[in-house]
């Protein structure tokens, strides 16, 4: 066959467009479900930052402008001025971050295991670790506080962080190790071979391969523990978390001070997921979307 | 420096059926370039990654130089690897990634660097130490995976498939630089591959692995041309060698293969087979096709036609003799039509004999 004979003047029926369109109105679609949903996970924050930059009359008005009417900072600051607020938020924060670095402490260590090793029992251990999260935080935390009453560690930063940890250790441990799973066996193997011990290996280049993943999981858990509210109620009484102390003082408190509080709450999660977010999507140049 | 002694090497993975090495032993001298070759799960890769340290076997020994190394840490055999998925690090640059070892093995920084530039010149890194590996070509992370290996100046490299990620092309030029690099180098190396091509090319040895033996370890034109049994001759070749099965009888004083109503003489080594189904192992190129009627003699067999296929440098006639199947690479310019009958010669020297019970090649002469 020649170059000539490659095509032919046969006439060709008209290109058929109907395939193009029902693409860009499926785009379409998708864009507005996008929208939809931001928009119901973003309102109800803005509408609390509103409210709790408001004056006390704005409060009241119906309908609400989504834009402020005035700019107020006098119900947060009667918020934050309030008896055990900043001694609440300090607390939700520590136990935040110490929960984050004990729960990948142990949890990673079980992930790796779980993704790299095969050993009997293998499918149990994993059901058994999920087994916490089966039973309700009340149930665990009525014993766990007499426990924690004996040891003389009740009402103490410590000893929410440890229930906590217990609590995030099941979804860390399940998530670090399909984490470890994406991190290839031979980059670490050839760390062996050009010099590493086992543990080495791991440091040099597991590890710094995984770090997206564990930034995502330390969020997961920051958030759990950041939002963990009955257990801490349970645990802590001079020494709350802000949960907590929120919890502790919503019914004998103005609608106002209600509004600041879940700021207060809203904001320290939003900055942590804010930083965290910089390590889940862009790592060494390669951009991971 | 060092050879590589290998005695009775047994694996069998935890749950596997068999074993995935079965006894191997092999030496490879110093500064030999030994290639393992065999198709997939003939356990070629398990014997790399038992030397490598990074599998420990059952039983058996391993000794490279006058060290004995079976069971020790990979990281104290003095040995470098080039893995087959290149297993470069993400995050490291490329400069970092060749000093690697170099730098866990605390080297001065600066020696660092001038070894690194030695090893990045030599695999046209030079412009691309300060990348990230995610910022290079499948080639070019091969070049660092090899610049790696190299830059440690081991006593052994070890290779398992470093060019089955690469396309064809890249594949075929990258093999003549690596045959280069490791012929000036003069490191013992291991080299693992299911490309007979690869194993050809590059082989001062070729080790035939079969289901974790070894069928066959020779030069590369020994393993091509005298395959020890039908398996490599079946496994080596593109098209593989042609196994032809027949009927020795008595001709006189001679003996002929009787392949349907043809027949073909046979050399009188084979005299205890006689009356006995032998096979005859010919391969493609080895055979001259030409016009019935043009050739005759003891040395040609008459076939039809099925598939003709012009493969551009060649062209590949299947054809059928006497109910069997036969594969003929005729030159380029060869013009026949399906359907036609064709004369094949099989010259004397290019016959190899089969035991057909064994598969062994018999020796004749």
């Amino acid at each position: 066959m020649t170059a000539e004979t490659a095509s032919t003047s046969r006439v060709l029926p008209p290109v058929d467009r109907a395939p193009l369109r029902r693409r860009k109105w499926r785009r379409a679609g998708v864009q507005a479900a996008c929208v939809a949903i931001t928009l119901f996970m973003a309102l109800p924050l803005v509408f609390i930052a509103l409210a709790a930059f408001s004056g006390r009359a704005a409060l009241n008005e119906f309908p609400k402008s989504l834009v402020p009417s005035e700019f107020a900072v006098d119900t947060m600051t009667s918020f934050l001025a309030g008896t055990g607020t900043v001694p609440a938020l300090g607390n939700s924060l520590l136990v935040g971050c110490y929960t984050v670095v004990l729960s990948l402490l142990f949890g990673a260590p079980a992930g790796y295991a779980l993704a790299r090793h095969t050993f009997r029992g293998k499918d149990a251990y994993q059901l058994f670790v999920l087994l916490v999260r089966a039973l309700p935080i009340v149930v665990l935390s009525v014993p766990l506080a007499t426990m924690f009453l004996n040891f003389g560690i009740y009402d103490k930063v410590v000893s929410v962080t440890l229930v906590h940890t217990a609590l995030a250790m099941p979804t860390t441990v399940l998530i670090t190790a399909s984490i470890f799973v994406s991190v290839p066996t031979d980059v670490e193997e050839a760390a062996r071979v050009f010099g590493c011990t086992k543990l080495d290996a791991v440091r040099r280049t597991v590890l710094p391969l995984a770090l997206p993943g564990l930034a995502a999981a330390s969020i997961f858990t920051f958030v759990l523990s950041w939002n963990e509210v009955l257990g801490a109620a349970v645990l802590t009484l001079g020494h709350r978390t802000l949960p907590a102390q929120v919890l502790a003082s919503l019914a004998e408190s103005p609608q106002a001070y209600r509004f600041a509080g879940g700021f207060a709450l809203v904001v320290p999660a939003l900055v942590f997921i804010a930083v965290m977010r910089r390590y889940l999507l862009n790592m060494w140049g390669s951009t991971l979307r | 420096m060092a050879e590589i002694v290998l005695r009775d090497l047994v694996k069998t993975y935890p749950g596997a059926a068999g074993p995935a090495t079965d006894g191997v032993s092999l030496d490879v001298a110093d500064g030999e370039f030994m290639v393992l070759l065999g198709p997939s799960g003939c356990g070629k890769t398990t014997l790399l990654r038992t030397v490598a340290g990074l599998e420990l076997p059952d039983s058996g020994q391993i000794v490279i130089g006058d060290r004995d190394v079976t069971y020790l840490d990979p990281r104290r055999r003095n040995l470098s690897m080039v893995f087959q998925s290149y297993a470069v690090f993400p995050h490291k640059k490329v400069a970092d990634n060749i000093g690697f070892g170099l730098r866990v093995h605390g080297m001065a920084a600066d020696e660092i660097r001038r070894k690194v530039s030695w090893a990045a010149e030599l695999l046209q890194l030079t412009d691309y130490l300060d990348r990230y590996p995610a910022k290079l070509s499948g080639g070019q992370r091969q070049r660092v995976a090899v610049a790696r290996a190299i830059v440690m100046n081991p006593d052994v490299l070890l290779m398992d498939e470093p060019l089955s990620n690469l396309d064809a092309l890249l594949r075929l030029s990258f093999r003549a630089e690596l045959k280069k690099l490791v012929n000036e180098l003069g490191t013992t190396t291991l080299y693992v591959t299911h490309d007979q091509l690869e194993a050809l090319s590059l082989g001062d040895r070729v080790a035939v692995l079969r289901s974790g033996r070894i069928a066959q370890c020779g030069p590369p034109t020994e393993v091509y041309d005298q395959p020890a049994d039908e398996f490599v001759g079946g496994f080596l070749g593109s098209p593989p060698m042609n196994f032809l099965r027949g009927v020795l009888v008595e001709d006189g004083d001679t003996l002929r293969l009787d392949v349907g109503s043809q027949s073909i003489g046979a050399p009188r080594e084979l005299r205890p087979y006689l009356g006995q189904h032998i096979h005859l192992g010919i391969r493609p190129e080895s055979m001259v096709a030409a016009e019935p009627g043009e050739t005759k003699g003891t040395g040609v067999l008459r076939g039809t036609v099925q598939v003709v296929e012009p493969l551009g440098s060649s062209v590949l006639l299947t054809m059928d003799t006497a109910g069997q199947q036969l594969k003929v690479q005729a030159p380029a310019g060869f013009r026949v039509d399906p359907g036609s009958e064709l004369a094949l010669d099989l010259p004397v020297d290019t016959r190899r004999w089969y035991d057909p019970e064994s598969q062994l090649l018999l020796e004749v002469r």
